[in-house]
């Protein structure tokens, strides 16, 4: 066994009903920790997942011809995290029933540059976009003041640079 | 552009695939496609369960290399249909399986998808991990597309079964149909061709090994590579071991031949690949129950793996060389690699002298010994009363091993088994299959009772069809196979694996309106066989056998090739 990092993948699928359905499928019946999953659509007939996973090199490896077997797959790659983008929304519905409260909230809120979106006597719900290890280190503040409820949507990543695995916005690159 | 039911444009779309015959099981939800089929002359074949309709269709597509076909209407027909798709996926085996559905919506009536309609099952999520590809159509004018595409994906790359769910208002809404538009799948781009610098090396490999073993697998069956395989085999003077699914890929009466590996592989097959200092390996996926404990197998020789699904190189073992490619086209480009390299085959060598000698060695294991209904005798006698295009399948268990054992496969496509999900009932209905497509050609299903029992029910298919095959049971009473793991494991601790009172197959097969014939010393099998084979009905030959016989040689479960157990 290689050392176990996580990896982050890149896929581009045909957007058609139940394709999300075979990919988490097939994760599932080959035995595949999946740590977090997005897809959206992101060019009319086409969507966009980035996967990111806990395991060795081979896993991964393995991963991606799994993946690339699935014949509504249309492009994968491994994105390399030193020369990725990745981003990560939450949204942290905070306890602050208390005007001293708030206000060491929203200092936090202004260091990690994240948004109050909403406000009721009781709470606050907090935007903050970012890496996952800024998000954690903002959840882990958090934790202080009490969590009520939270949500996060996963990781959606790039490569940075000219690089495009996308087959229909730009032509072909090597990369497949 | 044409106007027509989709249920027209699905029958007109198999037509333009060249599908001469479908097995299938009709019901409500299939009906319009099926009165379609009224006024064409595709032959329908009742199968008289729908598991055996899509392992009709497997066999047909194993025998003729052409895709088969297989149909069922929605719900319980659409799930009967399951083992038979999961069967045809783990042997890459090219079916279309169409099934009916519920309407994807009704106007005045909750016959729809989602509200759990009369016979509705979710086949499409159900099949989604056993099929190659599945596609429920959601409006008729894409059934012409679809059914290409389903084809060309189903037997293409690696081949496998696809599955096309038609929801009933689709059968029977009116539409502009397209026959002539292309396949839209853009994710879909198998690779055939060998990397020439991948095949260079390769060369460089093959040309400096001593010891070197080619192990073939099914995928050598499937691209037609048995002339490409003997050439370069008989070039490199390389032994040929094959996994249970190439068996037949190498003709088994050939010098270089050393029968199957694996757990209940050929002795000699078994030895011999542990000693091997270069393995080419093509066409298989390097199964656990081939391998052996895989840590163990050949662990210190450079392997080269060809196969044609790039998910398998790294799968289950690690190789030295992989070349992603089809098998007949990669074993040509060797051939010619070598060929400019060296101008002569090679020549006798030492580690061909130590191959017949292993191969001597196991003689005894495979000879006569007296003149009892022993299974290895059987298969060997079987073998000298077939000509060596007849075709055999097998059912699961112990005759499926002794098959594979004592019945020497001379020609490709001509031994058909249940390798990668291991089903009984699999063998009687992949025999009609196979007659169906190959009707004069003999077709023998080697069979056990428990096996038989699973799927008899198709001699009446097999006869109302005119359908003649030959099944031989090898009646021991029991589930043979698993008694003889819990002798050899589970300190003879039987239990669930009597059958008891097997049902008088003689009267079973004339029930049925077949023939049914008992042996008790193998001058009457010879007999039975030879009236069988030239009967023009099924023929189900009874012959009882000792319950306590052991397949051997065997490699314990988990442990390598090297640990044979051989009696
Ligand atoms: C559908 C199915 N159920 C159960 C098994 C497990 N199994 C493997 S071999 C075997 C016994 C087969 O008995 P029989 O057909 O009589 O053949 P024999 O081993 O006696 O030759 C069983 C139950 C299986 N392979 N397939």
């Amino acid at each position: 066994m290689g050392e176990v990092r996580t990896h982050i993948i890149s896929a581009l699928v045909e957007n058609r009903p139940g394709v999300l359905y075979s990919v988490a499928n097939m994760f599932r019946r080959r035995n595949f920790n999946i740590d977090s999953i997005t897809v959206g659509a992101v060019n009319g007939d086409l969507a966009r997942m980035t996967i990111t996973i806990k395991g060795d090199e081979k896993t991964v490896e393995q991963l991606v011809k799994q993946l690339r077997k699935l014949i509504d797959v249309v492009k994968v790659s491994i994105l390399n995290p030193a020369s990725a983008v990745s981003r990560e929304l939450a949204l942290v519905k905070i306890n602050a029933p208390e005007a001293r409260i708030r206000a060491d909230v929203l200092h936090y809120v202004d260091i990690f540059r994240g948004h109050v979106v909403d406000a009721s006597p009781e709470t606050l719900i907090v935007e903050i976009t970012g890496g996952p290890d800024k998000i954690d280190a903002f959840i882990e503040l958090m934790k202080v003041f009490g969590i009520k409820e939270l949500v996060r949507t996963g990781i959606a990543a790039l490569s940075r640079g000219s690089k495009s695995i996308d087959v229909a916005f730009n032509t072909e690159e090597g990369e497949t | 552009m044409t106007k027509m039911t989709g249920a027209r444009a699905l029958v007109e779309s198999l037509k333009r695939q060249n599908v001469k015959v479908i097995f299938g099981i009709i019901g409500g939800a299939i009906l319009p496609v099926y009165d379609a089929l009224y006024d064409s002359d595709i032959r329908h074949i009742l199968s008289r369960h729908e598991q055996c309709a899509a392992h009709a269709a497997d066999g047909y597509a194993r025998a003729s290399g052409r895709p088969g076909v297989c149909m069922a209407t929605s719900g319980p027909g659409a799930t009967n249909l399951v083992t038979g798709i999961a069967n045809a996926y783990m042997d890459s085996s090219p079916i279309i399986a169409f099934t009916g559905q519920v309407s994807t919506y009704s106007r005045s009536s909750s016959y729809a998808i989602g509200k759990d309609a009369f016979q509705e099952a979710d086949i499409i999520g159900i099949t989604t991990p056993i099929t190659k590809f599945n596609y429920q159509v959601r409006s008729a004018s894409e059934i012409p597309k679809i059914v290409r595409s389903a084809f060309y994906i189903a037997t293409s790359g690696r081949p496998g079964p696809v599955l096309i769910d038609l929801p009933k208002n689709v059968q029977m809404d009116t539409a502009e149909m397209d026959f002539s538009s292309n396949i839209p799948f853009r994710g879909y781009k198998p690779v055939t061709d060998p990397h020439p610098l991948q095949i260079k090396r390769a060369a460089e490999i093959l040309l400096s090994a001593e010891r070197l073993v080619i192990l073939a697998g099914g995928g050598v069956i499937i691209s037609n590579a048995f002339q490409e395989l003997l050439n370069l085999a008989e070039f490199l003077m390389a032994p040929v071991a094959t996994t249970l699914m190439g068996k037949g890929c190498f003709p088994e009466n050939h010098p270089l031949s050393m029968g199957h590996i694996g757990m209940h592989g050929n002795p000699a097959a078994n030895k011999m690949i542990l000693e091997a200092d270069v393995l080419l390996a093509v066409g298989t996926r390097f199964a656990d129950r081939s391998t052996g404990r895989i840590d163990t197998f050949c662990k210190d020789a450079k392997i080269i793996h060809i196969d044609i699904d790039p998910a398998e190189i790294g799968k289950n073992l690690d190789v030295d060389l992989p070349i992603v490619a089809d098998a007949k086209k990669a074993l040509s480009a060797i051939y010619a690699a070598l060929s400019e390299k060296v101008s002569k085959p090679k020549e006798n060598s030492e580690w061909f002298k130590k191959v017949k000698e292993a191969k001597e060695t196991y003689e005894g294991f495979f000879s006569n010994n007296n003149g009892d209904l022993k299974p290895k005798i059987l298969l060997k006698e079987l073998r000298q009363l077939l000509p060596e295009d007849a075709i055999v399948t097998t059912e699961v268990g112990q005759n499926q091993m002794w098959a594979a054992l004592h019945f020497k496969a001379i020609k490709p496509r001509t031994f058909i088994t249940s390798g990668g999900l291991g089903t009984m009932g699999f063998g009687f209905p992949a025999a009609l299959g196979a007659k169906v497509a190959c009707p004069d050609r003999i077709v023998v299903d080697v069979a056990g009772d428990g096996s038989f029992l699973m799927n008899e029910q198709e001699l009446a298919c097999s006869v109302e069809e005119n359908i003649p095959v030959t099944v031989i049971v090898l009646n021991n009473s029991v589930l043979g196979m698993v008694a003889q793991w819990q002798r050899l494991f589970y300190n003879r601790r039987y239990i669930a694996v009597k059958l008891g009172r097997v049902p008088d197959m003689v009267k079973l097969a004339e029930a049925y309106g077949a023939r049914g014939i008992r042996v008790h010393s193998i001058e009457e099998f010879r007999k039975a066989v030879k009236e069988a084979v030239n009967s023009d009905v099924t023929t189900v030959i009874d012959v009882p056998i000792s319950p306590d016989e052991d397949v051997l040689p065997m490699v314990p479960p988990e442990r390598g090739l090297n640990e044979m157990l051989i009696g």
